[in-house]
Formats: structure tokens, C-alpha cells, sequence
């Protein structure tokens, strides 16, 4: 039988999942959402994971000097606002055979702010030459 | 074309698995314990657990991967003759336990049927930043701030609650590695009562 913390919890998780960015993007919060990323990812060196510099309209899986899986590198996704979003909710799921283990960013929120942290971040040629 | 998947997708088929430990065996809660696990003879690999032990074999090479430029990074950092002692030692008591993680994640990784990814040749650290004992600790206490979200992204989705665990006890490692460096740079060594 479901204990009533475990109730609030599944709710809190089913909230956090289903609901939409209802609020204009914050890239400073998207700076700090980044934190998560940083075990693997950096902006403009590859590491376990490949560099985020130019992201924004890239096709996934094209940087010469990263090994992606198979399933990125096929994948014909180009990276947008959109395909970020999606990806980013659950990378496991949105795209099997990813090397990205990885459980998501589940608030829309968060991930608005985040991808829109990308994008800017993506245009600043001090951080991204 | 993109052909991303709908997320509300089902992921896999199949859900059901044999869970890692039967009887009274108990799982250590330690930096080792996976170590451990992969040395049991009850992990031979049967097809069924092959088929759903994808994602979690994906989790844990991610895993991998960060160990494995921890310790590289640790390496950099014992070579640079940046570093003092009691600093050093530090240092490279941490390195040990990145070596360990590296040992326990490979091995399990092998026992769940799949092939632990290699470290690169190379690792690209930002060196042109790295110039003092206190950028060299900076640079390390933000590794083990990424390792801590890291694991505490891969501990809800790995499908096997006892590796979940045992990425629990290795996050609980780094942390204490992250609070450490933060003190030895002068800054409040836990600032949050909540990591993410």
C-alpha cells in the first residue's frame, strides 16, 4: 500500500514532468541548470561528452573530432530549441542507443532555461570563438 | 529528418529482471561494492537480462567516463608541481578512490554484458587556466561538483536498484571530495543543503 510521502512524492515527480514552461526563459538560471552538465560536458572542449560551442543549429552527431554513438551520429536530428527540449526531458528514451546516460531534465521550466542559456552562450564569441 | 523519439514512448519492452542478489547476500554500502557485485557468480549474464540492462550499462559508461578524466585530471594535477603537501596527498588520496570507481564501474559494466568505454588517448584540460595550487583545486572541485549531479542523475533511472546503491555511495565519495576541495580553497565547504 502507497505511504502518503510516497503519494506527495509521486505527485511532485508527475508535476515536475507534465508541466510547461510557463515562464520567459531565465538564462541565468540555465547557467546554474548547466551545473548538471558539467561531468561530462564543457562549452568549448570535448569531453566525455562533446562541446556545447554552436550547438544551436548544429546536426547532431558532426563534430569531426568527438565519437559519438551510432544512434546520435544517425539520428538527422538538428539541434534546436525544439529537439533540445525534447531530448533533454529524457536523452535514454528520446533517442535509444544514446551514450548520454543520463536520467534528464525533467521541468520544462528548467529546460527552457537552460537551452536558452545554450543559445546565448552559443553566440558569445569570448566563451565560443 | 529528425527522428528523435516521442519521449512518451515506452523505452523498452521489457521490465522485469532478475535482481543482482538473492538469498542473503547483502551488498556493501562502499566505493568498492560494485567491485564486489561484478566478482559475484550469480551475475552471469542470462539473455533476458542482456536485453534490459542496456540503459544502465549506458549510465554507467557515462559514469565511466567522468572517473576516468578524474583521474587523468587528479594526474595533471600531482604532475604540476603545483600542489603542496598536505594539498598533494589530498590530492592524490582522492585519485585513488577515482581509480577505484574506474576498477568497480569497468568490471560491472563487463558482468552486465557490455564493453566499458575506453579513456581517450588525450584528455583536453583547460591548462592555459591552470596556474596556481588554488586554480588547480578549482578546477578539481568543479569535476567533483559534475561528478555529484551526474550520479545523482544516473541513481533514478538505473533499472537495478542495488546498482542504484552503489552510485549512491559513490556520489556520497564525491561529495565529500567536492566539500573537502571547497574547504581547502577557503570557500563554506557544504553550501547547500541540497545538491543537484
Amino acid at each position: 500500500m502507497p505511504t502518503i510521502s510516497g503519494l506527495i512524492l509521486l505527485a511532485t515527480v508527475f508535476a515536475a514532468t507534465a508541466a510547461p514552461a510557463t515562464q520567459a526563459a531565465d538564462t541565468e538560471r540555465g547557467e546554474q541548470i548547466y551545473q548538471r552538465c558539467i561531468a561530462c560536458h564543457s562549452l568549448d572542449r570535448n569531453r566525455s561528452g562533446p562541446k556545447h560551442c554552436g550547438l544551436l543549429g548544429r546536426r547532431a552527431g558532426s563534430l569531426p573530432d568527438y565519437a559519438y554513438s551510432r544512434a546520435m551520429a544517425g539520428s538527422g536530428i538538428i539541434w534546436t530549441e525544439e529537439t533540445l527540449d525534447r531530448f533533454l526531458k529524457d536523452p535514454l528514451g528520446a533517442l535509444p542507443g544514446t551514450k548520454m546516460g543520463y536520467a534528464g531534465v525533467k521541468n520544462a521550466q528548467e529546460r527552457a532555461d537552460l537551452v536558452a542559456w545554450l543559445a546565448r552562450v552559443s553566440q558569445d564569441r569570448s566563451i565560443c570563438p | 529528418m529528425t527522428i528523435i523519439r516521442n519521449v512518451t514512448e515506452p523505452i523498452t519492452a521489457g521490465t522485469s529482471r532478475r535482481s543482482f542478489l538473492s538469498g542473503g547476500a547483502h551488498l556493501t554500502l562502499s566505493a568498492t561494492a560494485i567491485a564486489l557485485l561484478a566478482g559475484n557468480p550469480r551475475l552471469a549474464v542470462g539473455s533476458a537480462r542482456a536485453a534490459t540492462s542496456g540503459n544502465d550499462v549506458t549510465i554507467l559508461n557515462a559514469a565511466l567516463g567522468a572517473e576516468q578524466e578524474a583521474v587523468a585530471a587528479y594526474q595533471l594535477g600531482a604532475e604540476s608541481g603545483l600542489l603542496q603537501k598536505p594539498v598533494l596527498d589530498l590530492a592524490v588520496g582522492f585519485q585513488d578512490h577515482h581509480k577505484q570507481h574506474v576498477d568497480a564501474l569497468a568490471k560491472t559494466i563487463r558482468a552486465l554484458g557490455g564493453r566499458p568505454v575506453e579513456p581517450p588517448k588525450t584528455f583536453s584540460f583547460p591548462t592555459e587556466r591552470l596556474k596556481s595550487q588554488a586554480d588547480i583545486l578549482s578546477f578539481a572541485a568543479q569535476l567533483e561538483k559534475g561528478a555529484v549531479s551526474a550520479y545523482l542523475g544516473a541513481v533514478p533511472v538505473l533499472t537495478d536498484r542495488e546498482l542504484a546503491k552503489v552510485a549512491a555511495s559513490i556520489l556520497g565519495d564525491e561529495a565529500m571530495h567536492w566539500a573537502m576541495l571547497r574547504q581547502a580553497l577557503g570557500q563554506d565547504p557544504v553550501p547547500a543543503a541540497f545538491v543537484s
